[in-house]
C-alpha cells in the first residue's frame, strides 16, 4: 500500500465529520468551539496534503492564515462564552432560547 | 510497508480515536485534553507531509496557546453541572452523527471517483522554510498585514466583551 493524497484527504474528511458531529451533538458551548477547531484542523490537513502533492507552497501559506484566524476565533468565541456565562450562569446551548418565538 | 506508511497509519488511527474521544467524553476538560492529542497527531501528519514549519506552529499555537485558553476559561467559569452528551435533546443527538456520516459518505464517494495526478518522489513539494515563508513577504504581503489588523481587532473585541458592566 502506498500512502497517497487520497489517504490524507480521507483522514481529513473523517476529522471534519467528527468535528461536525461534535458541533451538532454536544450542547456545551465549549465543546461546540472545540468541534469548530477540529473542523479548521481538518481543513488545514487537506490544505497541507494538497500543497505536498500539488507542488506548491500556497497551501501551506493558506494554512498559516487559517491558524491565525483560528486563534482569533477561539479568543473571541471564548470571550462570548464568558460573557454569556456571566449573564445566564450556564454554558448549555439549550438554555439560550430567548430568540425562540 | 515502510516506516513512513506505518507512521501514517499510526498517526491517522490515533488522530481519529482521539477525535472520537473528544466527541464522546462526558467531561469538558477531558475533551480538551483529547483535543490536545488531536492537534499533536495532526502535527505528526504535517511532519510526514514535510511541512516542518507548520508542524512546529501547530504545536505552539494550537496545542499550546489555544488549548491553554480553553482550559483557562474552563477554570475561570467553574462549571458545576457538566453537559453530558447523552442528556442533550433528541434532534441534536440523532442529527449530529447523521450529518457527520452523510458528510463523510459524500467525501468518500467523491474521493472514489477522482483520479489524482501521478506523484513521484521528484514532483512532491518539499516544504522547506524558505519556500513557505518567502511568499509571505512578496505575494501575500497584504493578507499578512490584514491578519495583523484582524488579530488587533480580536484582542480589542475580547477586552470589550469581557468587561464588567458596572465599570465604565
Amino acid at each position: 500500500m502506498i500512502i497517497g493524497l487520497d489517504h490524507y484527504l480521507a483522514v481529513s474528511a473523517i476529522l471534519f465529520g467528527l468535528g461536525l458531529t461534535c458541533i451538532l451533538m454536544r450542547r456545551d458551548l465549549l465543546l461546540i468551539l472545540m468541534g469548530l477547531e477540529m473542523n479548521l484542523n481538518a481543513a488545514n490537513l487537506a490544505l497541507v496534503a494538497f500543497s505536498r502533492y500539488g507542488r506548491g507552497a500556497d497551501g501551506q501559506v493558506l494554512t498559516l492564515f487559517v491558524i491565525a484566524i483560528a486563534a482569533a476565533e477561539a479568543a473571541v468565541g471564548l470571550a462570548i462564552v464568558v460573557a454569556l456565562f456571566k449573564n445566564r450562569r450556564s454554558v448549555n446551548a439549550d438554555d439560550f432560547r430567548s430568540l425562540k418565538g | 510497508m515502510n516506516a513512513g506508511d506505518a507512521l501514517f497509519l499510526f498517526f491517522s488511527l490515533a488522530l481519529v480515536l482521539s477525535a472520537l474521544m473528544v466527541v464522546l467524553s462526558p467531561n469538558a476538560v477531558v475533551s480538551a485534553l483529547y483535543l490536545v492529542l488531536v492537534f499533536l497527531f495532526t502535527a505528526g501528519l504535517y511532519i510526514l507531509l514535510q511541512a516542518f514549519f507548520l508542524a512546529l506552529l501547530q504545536v505552539l499555537v494550537y496545542a499550546g496557546a489555544i488549548m491553554v485558553l480553553f482550559l483557562f476559561v474552563m477554570m475561570v467559569l467553574d462549571l458545576r453541572k457538566p453537559c453530558r452528551w447523552w442528556d442533550g435533546n433528541l434532534p441534536a443527538l440523532m442529527g449530529g452523527p447523521l450529518v457527520g456520516l452523510a458528510f463523510g459518505a459524500a467525501v468518500w464517494a467523491t474521493l472514489r471517483r477522482t483520479v489524482w495526478p501521478e506523484a513521484t518522489s521528484e514532483t512532491l513539494f518539499r516544504g522547506d522554510l524558505a519556500a513557505v515563508v518567502t511568499p509571505l513577504f512578496s505575494r501575500f504581503l497584504l493578507p499578512v498585514e490584514i491578519i495583523a489588523l484582524l488579530l488587533l481587532v480580536a484582542t480589542i473585541g475580547v477586552v470589550v466583551l469581557t468587561r464588567r458592566e458596572d465599570h465604565p
